[in-house]
């Protein structure tokens, strides 16, 4: 009787599939009553299970006690008569409610369900920013709280994005259909959405590394999702896919255990995750089918460049700066042009990573951004000028947004100074 | 050895209902360690039952005073267990391990009659 969760990601899961489920059955109109059955039937396994312990099949248990607790609210609605139809979807769907139906197997139709609710999501509507907001809201159980500490913003900001936007996709005729035309363009809206999510995970704002480190692992989950659908497993996807699991695989060497960070070329590269490596290889060798080379395309094809150096100084920087100039003609971006300056610097020197830094268009984009006055301490050091580099980083300082990029930045500063102290006589770099 | 009544008690107004995937889930695996380990350590008498917040009260000629929740008590009545123990005071230590105290809630401990 007491087998334990199936995983540790289970709630999550489940989570999405239910709301996704409930939602299609009773129509988009009706997500704040699927959502309030959902979460009333996650409450209440919780509190069964830890006396009776987890039934054997608790997909199944779930499905049909969401079901009958959506059919007890509709009721508590008191015009059950006007929701008759929706209530005979409920019971029709599968068996009567307060029956035991195990669905053994979810059937691939259940697994569409979240895809079409991952699509309603991305509607054009609805601000990105909102979209990433309301996947994970509604495909991953994360509550207003904890998608506010995500992304650094108040409690009362995060409900009403999330309430804005629930109502913006609870107004939409209904949800996505998989088979409609803007099939395509809907679904460059769910890689974009993903890829911020991931992001977020991996450079976001959050001062909690295990909460950033959920964000990655549901980006990565639904992008899995994308492939095992045939019309949206397309070659941009696999390359969405590769670049987040070749990214991943270096968050074990990124991430200490006291949550500080290390920066590509310091870090120990034997931490890597080569089963990722390997997965996102294999990956980004299936997204080379298709004549369009997307963004995605090409941040994979730099994640893997690092990926098989065998160290920093190994690695083709040559090749990564050309990658950096093909995905700024296809998206312009001050950040990307940051990243390019730094790959600039490892082919041609620090003095020549300092013009690429400095010619930037739109610099004053990365006013907040604490990465691009740390890239110029880093290079300054390296140009053997610590008194100008502890300036930036301490610049950098001003705008880091959690302890950990706090502690990185202090530790830099540190340096400066030693070397400041040290006389005029640089240290190897180590 | 005596035997001991465990209730789970949780306030009514409680803002702690369990509202993300990562809290469920934390709960739950609090939950069963906790369970396990009163189990091995030879504490647990009766695993006991988790209740309904609903139901009713009734008095002498099968009037029902009013249904659940109980507007008089400002909790509510999570489960129940039986634990046995040397004495209350290892009760009450034993009871200061429950998951419930982790989102604002209580144990009541109540000796079981044994004459």
């Amino acid at each position: 009787m007491t087998t334990s969760l199936p995983d540790e990601h289970f709630f999550r899961r489940e989570s999405g599939r239910l709301v996704s489920t409930l939602t299609r059955m009773l129509g988009v109109h009706h997500l704040a009553l699927a959502e309030d059955a959902v979460q009333e039937t996650l409450a209440a396994a919780v509190e069964v299970w830890a006396f009776r312990g987890v039934p054997e099949n608790p997909s199944a248990w779930l499905t049909t006690a969401a079901r009958n607790r959506a059919v007890s609210l509709l009721r508590r609605e008191r015009t059950a008569r006007r929701f008759a139809p929706e209530i005979g979807r409920l019971t029709d769907a599968e068996g009567t409610p307060g029956t035991e139906s195990p669905v053994a197997h979810l059937p691939p139709a259940l697994r569409d369900d979240e895809l079409r609710m991952m699509f309603s999501c991305c509607h054009p509507d609805i601000p990105e920013d909102a979209q990433v907001a309301l996947v994970l809201s509604l495909l991953s159980g994360f509550s207003a709280h904890e998608l506010a500490e995500a992304f650094l913003v108040s409690r009362a900001a995060m409900e009403k994005r999330l309430s804005r936007a629930k109502k913006a996709l609870s107004g939409t005729r209904g949800l996505f259909e998989l088979e409609a035309r803007d099939f395509e363009t809907r679904l460059a809206a769910v890689h974009r959405a993903l890829y911020l999510l991931f992001n977020e995970g991996y450079h976001g704002a959050s001062p909690d590394a295990a909460v950033r480190l959920d964000l990655c692992r549901e980006a990565m989950r639904l992008a899995a999702l994308l492939l095992e659908h045939a019309p949206a497993a397309t070659p941009a996807t696999h390359a969405l896919a590769a670049l987040m699991a070749l990214d991943a695989a270096r968050l074990p060497a990124r991430v200490d255990e006291a949550g500080d960070l290390t920066e590509l070329s310091r870090q120990d590269r034997s931490r890597w995750d080569a089963r990722l490596i390997a997965r996102g290889l294999e990956l980004l060798e299936s997204s080379a089918r298709g004549e369009v080379v997307s963004e995605y395309h090409l941040e994979a094809a730099i994640a893997a460049t690092h990926a098989l150096a065998p160290s920093a100084e190994k690695t083709s920087w040559g090749e990564i700066v050309e990658l950096y100039d093909a995905l700024l003609r296809l998206r312009p971006s001050p950040v990307v042009a940051l990243n390019r300056a730094v790959a600039v610097a490892e082919q041609l020197g620090p003095e020549r990573g300092l013009q690429a830094l400095r010619s930037i268009p739109g610099t004053e984009r990365l006013a907040a951004y604490p990465f691009y006055p740390a890239a110029l301490g880093e290079l300054e050091l390296r140009c053997e000028r610590p008194a100008d580099a502890r300036r930036h980083f301490r610049a950098a300082h001003r705008l880091a947004r959690n302890p950990a990029e706090r502690t990185f930045l202090e530790r830099r500063i540190a340096e400066c100074e030693r070397q400041l102290s040290s006389g005029p006589h640089p240290t190897v770099r180590g | 050895m005596s035997e001991f009544l465990y209730l789970y008690r949780l306030p009514a107004d409680s803002p702690n209902m369990p509202d993300s995937a990562r809290n469920m889930q934390e709960r739950l695996q609090k939950w069963t360690a906790w369970f396990k380990d009163l189990e091995t350590r030879g504490y647990l008498r009766v695993l006991g039952h988790p209740l309904e917040t609903a139901g009713a009260v009734v008095t002498e000629g099968g009037r029902t005073v009013h249904d659940g929740p109980y507007a008089e008590s400002k909790d509510i009545v999570l489960g129940y267990s039986v634990v046995q123990a040397k004495d209350l005071a290892e009760a009450r230590t034993i009871a200061g391990g429950c998951p419930v105290l982790g989102y604002g809630g209580m144990v009541e401990v109540r000796p079981i009659r044994q004459m």
